[in-house]
């Protein structure tokens, strides 16, 4: 299965503000009741964009006209903690992202997010400030993850570091972010594995 | 170097110990893929019907079976009702039900399903039929998965993509994690629970200090803990960014699974040995260590909505104003804000709504023991809802036979059938509108327990009951009288 390399993304940006925003913020464990992940797309952050007493929308970004269309979510710290369920990035795929930015990542929403080609970048605290600023400023500004590299560049002139695990940013720029081929080549050492374990 | 004619050296002296993760890890190492990563085997692989139905779509599309058929075992636990468990109203439930049970027959996996009578939630499932094992890997969709850490396993959540690269290769790509070992030493003061232990651990080092790490639990409390009191810690790992924790094995954990139903009894003594020669060394090295003098833990409750907004039960709501960093007052000021509750007021007096004893974390029979022990000749407050949930539908035979059910119906609560229940909305156990529940669960996130305006305050069973009965967060060691150190267990 030859995979597209993610060697890097770009669009308008949005950024979500609050630490350790967990899966079901993301997406709320009632939309988990679904046998398939197409349709997630519709219910990501779904409440807190709508009033969950009159339905209306809420002052959230997602709903901020600026930003319709973004497609790199910026945020702070522990972004993804809670539940592991691959059903919140799915849906952040789904609604239209493409990569994250944030001061830090849980490593489960991480590790799902890679799997599904989404690229999750660390930035320091200030160059999230500076970033929030910048989109605020101008939403139609472009930013664009540079995977490859490991920075993050906008129109606006903005362009600082951020970091991922080695293995993550190869995994995304060789195209291997999924890896059931591979593991799957490995037959025969998984059977031998398997009959030096006792227990299996 | 030695020089000749010096006597040999024992290459042990030169070897710096491995803790029980770098153990099971090595023994795990199936190889190291292009991207650096490791192909781990995972010896035990749990599955659930909330996680599991697209990694079987995914196996049928790329036309492939389950690798391991007799590794995997399933139950249903997240979206069962609690009262007539097999009758879900809700279509949807229904229709994963169905799903989990055609995906078992279809591909030849283990199902405990609500006939067999070992139904009940994965992490309580896993250790009871003795699944859970020293010295294994175990992989389930589910972030609570820490919980098999209590018997020495190294043991995580996964998400659905990854539950397919398990089914079909009984293999994942993963990074290895550093360990942090905790040391907690000294005696836990009357009315202080392993729960209370890890909110406070999470209170300290915070929900994001884990990121990176394994978890190793060590020290005097954590030696005297039951393996129920294990598992509760280790569940709440993931609370605390550890993808997983576990605590080494020991007699206890060897005495907990013999005679267990998947326990090969066949050499026992053997496989004891083996499961024990896993626990960490000495002399291991470890990335971090910190220590913890279990005499300054208090019984600890959640004021916010994340969990490591702890405070003890004597403390008073986190004033923003004190706050050190601008960050930290506008998670303070959020939190209050979603929780309805007034900084610099003392939580002990919150009115309550609902009161929750369950989960993965406390669902268990010591659990229902321990609070049937003190909640005889009082009351559920009027206007609180209060439900007990077993952990598994041996809990609830157990409890039966212990005479437990009767003892928390004549003290008002509500006794229910095995599941997830309250503790994350996937079952028609709900919050409503803004309620405000005492729980006994894991999360205290916003919208955790199924209204978009509940709210969540975690605490240990014990203190969960001292709600119920007084309408308000109490200190339980005032109503119960645990300040005499030999009621307590």
């Amino acid at each position: 299965m030859a995979l597209d390399p993610v060697t890097q993304v770009s669009g308008r940006a949005v950024f979500i503000p609050g630490a350790d925003i967990d899966t079901d913020r993301i997406i709320p464990a009632r939309f988990m009741k679904c046998v398939t992940f197409d349709g997630l797309g519709e219910f990501a952050f779904y409440d807190v964009r709508f009033d969950s007493e009159t339905g209306g929308k809420t002052a959230h970004p997602l709903n901020d006209p600026r930003f319709e269309g973004a497609s790199i979510l910026v945020a702070g710290v522990n972004f993804g903690c809670g539940s592991s369920r691959e059903h919140a990035p799915q849906s952040l795929r789904k609604y239209g992202f493409n990569g994250v930015i944030a001061e830090s990542f849980a490593e489960i929403f991480f590790g799902n997010s890679t799997t599904l080609a989404m690229p999750c970048v660390i930035a320091t605290a200030a160059d999230v400030v500076k970033l929030r600023d910048a989109i605020e400023a101008n939403p139609a500004t472009v930013v664009t993850i540079d995977v490859e590299n490991l920075r993050v560049t906008s129109a606006c002139g903005l362009n600082f570091p951020v970091t991922m695990t080695d293995s993550a940013r190869e995994a995304l720029v060789s195209g291997r972010w999924d890896p059931i081929q591979e593991l799957l080549d490995n037959a025969a050492a998984i059977d031998a594995k398997a009959k030096e374990l006792h227990y299996v | 170097m030695q020089g000749a004619g010096a006597p040999p050296t024992p290459a042990i002296f030169f070897t710096m110990g491995k803790s029980l993760f770098q153990k099971v890890w090595d023994a795990h190492t199936v190889g190291t893929l292009a991207d650096g990563r490791t192909q781990l085997f995972i010896g035990t692989h749990l599955i659930h019907e909330v996680t599991s139905p697209q990694a079987f779509g995914m196996l049928r599309d790329l036309e492939l079976k389950v690798k391991f058929p007799h590794r995997t075992f399933a139950t249903v636990d997240h979206i069962v009702p609690t009262i007539d468990q097999d009758a879900p109203q809700d279509p949807l439930a229904a229709e994963m039900m169905q799903a989990l049970r055609k995906n078992a027959d279809d591909f030849g996996v283990t199902y405990f399903d609500l006939a067999s009578g070992k139904q009940g939630i994965v992490h309580v499932v896993g250790p009871e039929q003795g699944i859970t094992q020293p010295g294994t890997t175990i992989a389930c969709g589910d972030s609570h998965t820490a919980t098999h850490g209590a018997f020495g396993a190294i043991a995580f959540g996964i998400g659905t993509t990854q539950v397919r690269d398990v089914l079909a290769t009984q293999t994942l790509a993963l990074e290895a994690l550093k360990v942090r070992r905790i040391e907690v030493n000294g005696d836990l003061r009357p009315g202080v629970y392993a729960k209370d232990v890890i909110l406070h651990i999470i209170r300290l080092l915070g929900a994001k200090g884990g990121i990176g790490y394994g978890y190793e639990y060590a020290g005097d409390v954590f030696d005297r803990m039951s393996i129920e009191e294990r598992m509760t810690v280790c569940n709440m790992s993931i609370e605390g960014g550890a993808r997983c924790g576990y605590v080494n094995p020991d007699a206890k954990t060897v005495a907990y699974l013999r005679g267990r139903p998947y326990v090969d009894m066949s050499d026992f003594d053997a496989t004891a040995l083996r499961w024990l020669s896993f626990a960490s060394d000495p002399d291991a090295r470890y990335d971090d260590i910190v220590r913890i003098n279990a005499g300054a833990i208090e019984p600890t409750v959640t004021w916010g909505i994340s969990p490591d907004h702890g405070i003890s039960i004597t403390e008073t709501i986190p004033d923003p104003a004190k706050a050190a960093t601008p960050l930290e007052k506008a998670s303070i000021e959020e939190a209050l804000a979603y929780m309805k509750l007034e900084a610099g007021t003392p939580i002990q007096g919150v009115k309550i709504d609902v009161a929750f004893i369950g989960s993965c974390t406390n669902g268990r029979i010591s659990d229902f023991r321990e609070v049937a022990k003190y909640i005889r000749g009082h009351k559920v407050a009027a206007g609180v809802k209060a439900i007990v949930v077993p952990g598994s539908q041996i809990v609830a035979i157990q409890c039966e036979q212990e005479g437990l059910p009767k003892i928390f119906t004549d003290a008002g609560f509500e006794w229910r059938g095995a599941g997830c229940s309250m503790c994350l909305a996937m079952n028609p156990d709900k919050l409503v509108g803004d309620q405000l529940c005492a729980s006994s669960s894991n999360r205290n996130f916003k919208g955790r327990q199924g209204s978009p305006t509940g709210r969540t305050v975690l605490m240990s069973p014990v203190m969960v009951a001292a709600a119920a009965i007084n309408g308000c967060i109490s200190d339980a060691r005032e109503l119960f009288h645990l300040e005499n150190p030999a009621a307590v267990a």
